[in-house]
């Protein structure tokens, strides 16, 4: 009633309804009732644009990296700051960006909002994570300064043991990082547990909770294996005790399937948000429930156990056994099942429904297409025979771009862009958004079409000079580079100044059906207030909800004439 | 802002299972995004196992390295392993498990509401986490002594009492033959020796660094040629049959030797690698010992609030919480002891 009366005395006439002047985002004021906050919205607010900062800081990288590339011989940086580069590179994007980014910045805000509860089960262990992180991307930035690193992101011993550069800070902040990651997954499977609403059985949950739910089994199994991975690599970088080293009896190779017991799996913490991602977008703007819901559902958790079990792929020609390889080679294979069956389902769910190319469709669509040449690249890797040839070789850099680039990030920015009016109250400019989005695609299919391409003509990876045959193919990776960065500078652009000139976002802008779009945009601090409805089936059902052009969103027929919340507890009274 | 949303859920009289009444669970242990105090226990006790189970995974790391190197070259364990002390692990191991209860039976007392008693056992409790410590303390120095340290700094050399440790130079004689193949006879003749050597051999450190380095080097130099002891082809790779009954020493005499020397008295062959044994046995208890640190940081937290009155029968999720933990930590020396102290 209260604060009700406060929204609509506070003048703002060009609010619509479900626009709430007093917020999350204004509940408290001042540096340190964020810094020291336990609201789940905050820390992922924060995370977000820390994501986003070291994104633009990765990003930096690669364009110098692409830069470089750009003839034959040393352009820009010789090749010991080249080896630098695509180090931090990978390091700052895997570690700081594309890990942490769906989970612990779009999750953290929107996870207990759609089971209607009021914050994630451990806050303060989710701000400890969210410092953590912090800790550790400071930590590891700060081997900038300390000799730089130039083991590239997977630490292979025994170059890691034995090279001059600052080892151990990066490290010891992969480490540290680690533990933000558990912190998170574990949040997330215990309030996904226990802080369901009454009514919402396993099967009523939005999708996205089921694919957040995958990954966080990943990220508590699987994260204990790269720290201890990691604790035995500063030990042995440290005390010399000779577990990786061969030259005191140690094994180099057992580093290495250390190390992928842990990130292959990580592929799948980054891979599996990203699907739960778009398995909320595709219904939403397709106004149509998501077709094979259990099976989505079921595919998460399949992706999540398989993957477990495939690491021996990295190490096809490291020396592994020949049992083991074809064993390795047949599990992964498998791992694409699940991946095709979400594919399919999105495919079905969009097939006859209505479209609505709003800016995060353009990034589902973006991604499924990117998402589906990553994953079908990924069988020649997978396969034995051609893999052999195409190991080390920018063909292998181009899968992975694809699938942990690509559409990882595709489907965080789309994310992102689904959620800002709900985190900011704020619409933004939907002409120029799409714009971004669709030159953002154009410039990563420009990047790496052509590396797909040299890398099957054999072209290795990780050379600061190449052979002048290959050139062609640079430049035009290159060249896409910079398309990619002008459609990410448009995104940013159109996000930020949303924020000053964007027209306040109703509750539910895009008529979907998941809890979090009852409640005002943004968020009241304690999520809700007044009780969200909870569905009594799979949350993608459209037919209760209803475009108001004067309000530019939908409104909630079951509601019965209240067209958004708070407006309830008016009639109430 | 809440207390408002607390008014006027009260006042519109909203009867629904998520709405934001602050009035339930009155209890001042009720955490404010939880329902009821079950709920919350509930939450605490499920973190609380995934986090025990991301512990696991992490000793995990540590197991399997631990039965690659032992697969691989079972020599070096079943050699190296004489040199920790059985009694010492053992009574660590009864230590322990003697802790474990203690804490299972505090948890019991602060149910029913016994704070005393629950304070008394919480005492014991860290006693023996401090007893186990003190055990390793003793254990770790003997090893340091001795040189028996992993990796680069295996040096093993006599002892102050005079006591040979590693009869490499004692065995050199024979090296040749013994290294492809270490007979049960070779194996008992060296004991034997070892037996009579204890009063009349002392072998400088000097000799014996003689013996072992160019063993080090060799092995290092064959170590970086093929990928290590995964090659089936490799020439010196052991195969693991031949090695168990060589290896282990004749039943009886070995025994009763070691019985007699404690825990340096078996003289056998050194295998390459030996300080491979130590970078695992140091690594794993090491880390071990972090978490008993660890544990004892949590179980002197919590006597500190128990002895402040602030658990009771309705709440006492961190003494339950902590107890769990520190089982976690008793489990895995659990595996510890006889993986690393009780080989054949
Ligand atoms: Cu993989």
């Amino acid at each position: 009633m209260a604060s009700t009366g406060m929204r609509v005395g506070s003048g703002a006439t060009d609010a619509p309804v479900g626009y709430a002047e007093n917020n999350f985002l204004n509940h408290t004021k001042g540096f340190a009732s964020w810094i020291w906050t336990l609201d789940h919205k905050r820390i992922g607010v924060m995370y977000m644009w820390s994501i986003i900062l070291f994104f633009f800081a990765g990003g930096l990288f690669a364009t110098m990296l692409r830069t470089e590339l750009w003839t034959p011989k040393d352009d820009i940086v010789g090749p010991d700051l080249y080896n630098q580069l695509f180090t931090y590179h990978g390091a700052v994007m895997v570690f700081l960006v594309i890990l942490p980014g769906i989970p612990a910045a779009l999750a953290n805000f929107v996870l207990p909002i759609m089971l209607g509860a009021k914050d994630v089960a451990f806050p303060k262990l989710n701000l400890a994570s969210y410092w953590l992180f912090v800790v550790g991307a400071l930590l590891a930035l700060s081997s900038l300064v300390q000799g730089g690193l130039d083991t590239g992101w997977t630490f292979y011993t025994p170059y890691s043991t034995s090279t001059n550069t600052a080892v151990v800070p990066v490290v010891t902040a992969a480490f540290i990082l680690g533990f933000a990651n558990i912190f998170t997954g574990l949040n997330f499977i215990v309030t996904i547990h226990k802080l369901r609403p009454p009514g919402m059985g396993w099967f009523n949950m939005p999708l996205f909770l089921w694919g957040i739910y995958a990954t966080g089994i990943i990220q508590v199994l699987a994260t204990p294996v790269l720290g201890i991975t990691l604790l035995l690599l500063i030990i042995e970088r440290v005390f010399h005790v000779g577990i990786f080293d061969p030259a005191l009896g140690g094994d180099p190779v057992l580093f290495q399937h250390f190390f992928w017991f842990y990130s292959h799996p990580a592929v799948y913490i980054m891979i599996l948000p990203a699907m739960a991602v778009i398995s909320e977008m595709v219904p939403t703007f397709s106004r149509k429930p998501i077709f094979g819901y259990r099976f989505i559902a079921y595919s998460s958790i399949a992706i999540a156990l398989f993957g477990f079990l495939v690491w021996g792929h990295h190490m096809f020609v490291a020396g592994q056994s020949a049992l083991m390889n074809m064993i390795m080679s047949a599990l992964t294979y498998s791992v694409s099942i699940p991946s095709a069956v979400k594919v399919f389902n999105w495919l079905a769910t969009m097939w006859k429904g209505s479209i609505q190319y709003r800016t995060p469709m353009i990034w589902v669509l973006g991604f499924i297409w990117i998402f589906a040449i990553g994953g079908l690249t990924g069988l020649f890797l997978g396969s034995l025979g051609t893999d052999v040839h195409l190991h080390e070789t920018y063909f292998v850099v181009a899968h992975f771009h694809y699938t942990m680039m690509g559409s990882t990030f595709l489907a965080f920015f789309g994310g992102v862009f689904y959620w800002w009016p709900k985190m900011f109250g704020r619409m933004y400019d939907e002409k120029w958004g799409t714009i971004g989005a669709l030159i953002v695609n154009i410039g990563f299919n420009a990047t790496f079409i052509p590396q797909f391409i040299m890398g099957s003509h054999g072209s290795p990876r990780r050379y600061a000079h190449y052979l002048p045959e290959y050139q062609p193919f640079h430049q035009a990776s290159t060249v896409g580079t910079y398309i990619m960065l002008v459609g990410f500078i448009i995104c940013g652009w159109v996000l930020i100044s949303s924020l000053y000139r964007g027209r306040k976002a109703p509750a539910n802008p895009w008529g979907a059906s998941t809890l979090e779009w009852q409640c005002t945009s943004p968020p009241p601090y304690n999520n809700f207030d007044e009780p969200p409805i909870v569905p009594e089936d799979e949350p993608y059902h459209y037919d209760h909800l209803e475009w108001d052009p004067e309000l530019g969103g939908y409104i909630d027929k079951r509601r019965e004439g209240s067209p958004a919340p708070g407006a309830a507890v008016e009639a109430a009274h | 802002m809440s207390l408002m949303h607390g008014e006027h859920a009260h006042g519109s009289g909203h009867d629904h299972e998520h709405g934001h009444e602050h009035g339930h669970g009155h209890s001042p242990y009720l955490e404010h995004h939880f329902e009821t105090l079950g709920q919350q226990f509930e939450s605490d006790k499920l973190g609380m196992w995934l986090f025990l189970a991301t512990e696991i995974l992490l000793f995990g790391g540590l197991f399997c390295a631990y039965s690659v190197y032992r697969g691989n070259h079972p020599e070096i364990f079943v050699y190296a392993h004489q040199y920790l002390n059985k009694m010492w692990g053992g009574i660590n191991t009864v230590v322990l498990l003697l802790s474990s209860f203690t804490i299972a039976w505090s948890v019991r007392a602060t149910q029913l509401g016994q704070r005393s008693l629950q304070i008394g056992l919480l005492v014991i409790t860290l006693l023996c986490a401090f007893g186990f410590l003190g055990i390793k303390y003793v254990e770790y120095s003997e090893k340091w002594k001795h040189g028996l340290l992993p990796g680069k700094h295996y040096q093993p050399h006599v002892g102050s009492h005079g006591e040979e440790h590693a009869a490499g130079a004692e065995a050199g004689a024979d090296h040749a033959a013994a290294a492809t193949s270490a007979g049960g006879e070779h194996t008992a003749a060296a004991t034997t020796d070892a037996a009579a050597a204890d009063s009349t051999l002392s072998v400088t450190a000097g000799d014996h660094h003689a013996s072992t380095d160019p063993a080090i080097a060799d092995s290092a130099a064959s170590a970086v040629a093929a990928v290590p002891a995964a090659d089936p082809n490799d020439p010196l790779a052991i195969d693991p049959s031949k090695i168990a009954p060589a290896a282990a020493p004749p039943a009886g005499l070995a025994r009763e030797v070691r019985q007699h020397e404690g825990e340096h008295g078996v003289m056998m062959e050194e295998p390459k690698n030996v300080q491979t044994f130590f970078a695992v046995y140091f690594v794993m208890t090491g880390l071990h010992g972090v978490h008993v640190v660890a544990g004892i940081i949590a179980i002197f937290v919590i006597l500190i609030y128990s002895m402040r009155g602030l658990y009771k029968p309705e709440w006492f999720t961190p003494v339950d919480m902590v107890a769990l933990y520190w089982h976690i930590v008793d489990l895995i020396w659990i595996f510890l002891f006889p993986l690393l102290y009780l080989i054949h």
